[in-house]
């Protein structure tokens, strides 16, 4: 159980949040600031112990501690201190309770501290990793990790999805990864995948063509996206495992794919009826059934967490807004009504609420609101066309395109809205991410 | 010695012109021998200047005739559809362009298109693919009630990806709101 401070800091938070958004029907405001990303709780990671001595270690002790302080700052819900007003001397100070002096550490204002100790040996490695409450002056979590030392990130990463446990209720997103299009210098788009935190890219086609739009499956085994291959737009549904794709290349449109939160299936628009409808499909592209039946643009599936219902893009009363599909009831309400043109809706994993791109004066910009029409809020603002944002598997985290630098690059902010900042440099032009499940 | 006098005259005339005939006829006589011609002959000689005139002709006429298609075909691709913003509606002036279209298409009684459809920058990704396509469709379905056959047009969306004008001015967005036709 997080101690006190911690946990009411962020309950208050959400409290505040919940309480602050339920006015706010009619208009909607710029970054609301009541929110569990506002306060970052300070915590101290020193540089982790080398156990035994050894180079490989004093280097994996080092690289380890660096890899856990930006897991957390990357989640938004900490604030690092700097380790050059760090008390204790990391190379000496014991690493488990009996020994350490915590007023070293609450007298910096660290509420949160983590140590570790590393052993090495033939290139196999020992972690150990604890995270102690300064003020109760009492270890919270403790764990032990071995593997190569090729497995150090994944180690570091386990921990932090315990932190984030313990913190949030929810594990994280430290096993996900993000799949995008680059657009090459031949004008070629292809689509990569890179980890949550933009390391370890992976070009994953090699059509020398148009792709746009990627999509997970659930379990991250696969990404649907449509090429351009043949010609015309045909859906390929990928698989990594397999390095194969099952294409459906029906006559017209076969875009904008979304998987079915479990099981084996995805929604995409095909217009082959002579109109773009939404319909269901199977893994393998068969199609099972049509989910939309208007005449005009329907588009942009995406469902809710639990299958019983599908946002989606429509024109059918005459400018493009978000509904809502009861997929029990067959049911269908709207769900936007701020503006002229509100497309690309992502619903978040968490349930409570929808992201989608608003277009308004020539300015593009991300907005969310509430499954429930609530609580609508604008993310950014001023900086550039800023859309196709996806949710971090926990919901916390939102990854979106800007032109805020020139070109179009990959960002990623909090949920609501705070700390924007640039995921990876790449030469060229990145768009449309889309954020995976986590493993773990 | 009147009379003397015109028998004198008329074989004055008479003698030159009997000389000359018989002069003149030894002549193409004289040809004839040198030649080896006959009337046959120089009739088939004829015949092929003719006919060689005639393939020319025909040559000719066939090379405008391909002229004048190959200026017809690429005024027709050259010529777009233009749309408003968000739009798939043809205005006025679309629904002329594409009149003078079903012209080319019915006098080009075997060509078959492709209806491209493009979207400018602004919208996003994947409602633009959906956009491209009604404007492709819109443009089909107009020439199709024009009595143009359905089979011999194609349509395609490219959304946003293919803008003709990479400028991000109003001008440039008005440019790539587009359908455009190519000849397959």
């Amino acid at each position: 159980m997080p101690t006190k401070s911690v946990i009411s800091g962020v309950l208050l938070a959400s409290v505040l949040f919940l309480a602050a958004t339920a006015g706010f029907a009619a208009n909607y405001n710029i970054v609301d600031v009541t929110n569990p990303f506002a306060r970052k709780i300070p915590i101290a990671i020193p540089h982790f112990k080398p156990m035994e001595g050894g180079q490989a270690e004093s280097i994996a002790s080092r690289k380890s501690s660096e890899m856990l302080e930006s897991a957390l700052m990357f989640t938004g819900y900490f604030k690092m201190l700097d380790r050059g007003a760090y008390l204790a001397d990391p190379e000496t100070m014991p690493i488990d309770s009996p020994g350490i002096n915590f007023r070293n550490w609450t007298g910096i204002g660290a509420e949160l501290l983590i140590t570790g100790g590393l052993r090495e040996q033939s290139g196999q490695l020992e972690m150990e990793l604890r995270l102690f409450d300064t003020f109760k002056e009492q270890v919270i979590i403790g764990k032990r990790y071995s593997g190569s030392v090729e497995d150090q990130r994944r180690m570091v990463h386990k921990f932090c999805a315990e932190i984030l446990f313990w913190l949030t209720g929810s594990r994280g997103f430290f096993d996900s990864r993000i799949t995008y299009i680059s657009t090459e210098e031949s004008g070629n788009k292809e689509v990569y995948v890179c980890d949550f935190d933009g390391e370890n890219t992976r070009k994953i086609t090699s059509l020398r063509s148009i792709c746009l739009s990627p999509a997970w499956s659930p379990d991250g085994g696969s990404i649907a996206f449509t090429s351009y291959k043949s010609g015309k737009p045909d859906l390929y549904i990928y698989s990594l495992s397999d390095n194969h794709s099952t294409v459906v290349a029906e006559k017209g449109l076969n875009i904008s794919p979304a998987w079915f939160p479990t099981g084996n299936q995805l929604a995409a628009t095909l217009s082959f009826s002579g109109d773009p409808e939404i319909y269901l499909l199977t893994g393998s592209g068969k199609i099972i059934k049509q989910l939309t039946k208007d005449p005009g643009i329907d588009v942009s599936p995406t469902f809710s967490p639990d299958g019983r219902k599908m946002a989606f893009v429509s024109k059918r009363q005459g400018s493009p807004q978000v509904y809502i599909k009861n997929l029990d009831s067959g049911s269908v309400d709207r769900l936007t009504f701020n503006g002229k043109n509100n497309t690309q809706p992502e619903w978040s994993p968490k349930g409570d609420k929808i992201l989608y791109t608003a277009i308004e004066d020539n300015q593009i910009n991300i907005f969310v609101i509430g499954a429930d029409g609530q609580g609508l809020a604008q993310l950014t603002s001023g900086s550039g066309d800023n859309e196709g944002g996806s949710w971090s598997p926990d919901g916390s985290m939102i990854v979106f395109s800007s032109s805020r630098d020139g070109n179009e690059k990959i960002y990623v902010m909090t949920a609501f809205g705070t700390d924007q900042r640039r995921l990876f440099s790449k030469p060229g032009k990145q768009s449309e991410p889309a954020w995976s499940g986590n493993r773990e | 010695m009147r009379r003397k006098i015109w028998v004198l005259l008329a074989m004055l005339l008479v003698l030159p012109a009997f000389m000359m005939t018989t002069a003149c006829s030894k002549k193409a006589a004289v040809k004839k021998e040198a030649a080896g011609m006959s009337d046959e002959e120089r009739a088939r000689l004829e015949a092929e200047r003719q006919k060689e005139l005639e393939r020319q002709r025909l040559l000719e006429e066939e090379r405008l005739r391909k002229e004048a298609a190959a200026a017809a075909q690429t005024k027709f691709e050259a010529e777009h559809i233009y749309y408003a913003f968000d739009s798939s509606t043809l205005d006025a002036t679309a629904q002329d362009t594409l009149r003078l279209k079903a012209q080319y298409l019915r006098s080009a009684a075997d060509v078959a298109v492709t209806i491209e459809g493009h979207c400018d920058e602004r919208g996003t990704v994947e409602y633009n693919l959906a956009l491209g396509d009604r404007r492709a469709e819109a443009a089909k379905k107009f020439l199709a009630d024009m009595g143009i056959d359905a089979s011999r047009m194609t349509t395609v969306s490219y959304g946003e990806e293919r803008p003709l004008d990479m400028g991000h001015t109003e001008d440039a967005w008005e440019k790539n709101r587009r359908a455009q036709f190519v000849v397959k």
